[in-house]
């Protein structure tokens, strides 16, 4: 499949809805044959410790309870599982942010195996030709 | 066009299962098949109406027929390459 423009993603925030947006996004440019950037900042960041994939993270503060209930009676798979299909099925890179592992104390070792490495930011541009999408 | 059953190499049962799950297996038993292998797809995804033929027409294989059905639709694919 010939390759397109890149997809980027910025993941700020650590709640699961947000972090199910994402996957589905990155899974969907992965399928298309769009190498994907993820650069993980903060509590994107947290939710990627090594166990913390598979816990309740909640949801974004605009989830009233009625939807949030909707959302998690609903049969979508989990946001760990759908970035695992995309890296299968695609080339999709993710990266640690390296100041956010060092406010958080983390080494490459507290970080769940679907993290590829860590990275300054000038590293993650280099690679995020293109618009980078922040989430 | 239409394929008769016995053209059919395999299918995946994704019904039940919610975007982009369905795709995401598609792909993996297409890319694991032979060329020329037939797979019938069956989703009850509104996803993948729009998305497998999507994706089959930028990997080049061939999309035989969509058949829809009650709650769900049957997608045919052709390995092509």
């Amino acid at each position: 499949m010939e390759q397109d423009e890149s997809l980027s993603l910025v993941l700020f925030s650590g709640t699961d809805d947000k972090l199910s947006a994402a996957a589905v996004l990155a899974a969907g440019a992965a399928a298309m044959g769009r190498r994907v950037n993820i650069f993980l900042q903060y509590w994107a960041l947290d939710a990627f410790r090594k166990g913390q994939p598979g816990v309740d993270h909640g949801f974004a503060p605009d989830a009233t309870p009625a939807a949030a209930e909707m959302v998690r009676a609903h049969n979508s798979a989990p946001w760990s599982e759908v970035l695992a299909q995309a890296k299968d099925i695609g080339d999709v890179d993710i990266q640690a942010c390296a100041l956010s592992m060092d406010a958080f104390k983390l080494s490459r070792d507290d970080l769940d195996p679907l993290v590829d490495g860590v990275e300054g930011v000038a590293a993650f541009m280099a690679s995020a030709t293109g618009a980078v999408v922040f989430i | 066009m239409s394929i008769a059953v016995e053209q059919i190499t395999e299918t995946l049962d994704c019904r039940g299962m919610a975007c982009p799950g369905p795709l995401m297996a598609m792909i993996g038993k297409i890319r694991q098949g032979a060329v020329g292998n037939v797979f019938e797809i069956l989703s009850s995804d509104e996803g993948s109406k729009t998305d497998i033929p999507a994706w089959v027409a930028k990997a080049g294989h061939e999309l035989v027929e969509v058949i829809p059905e009650t709650g769900y639709a049957r997608f045919i694919v052709r390995k092509t390459h």
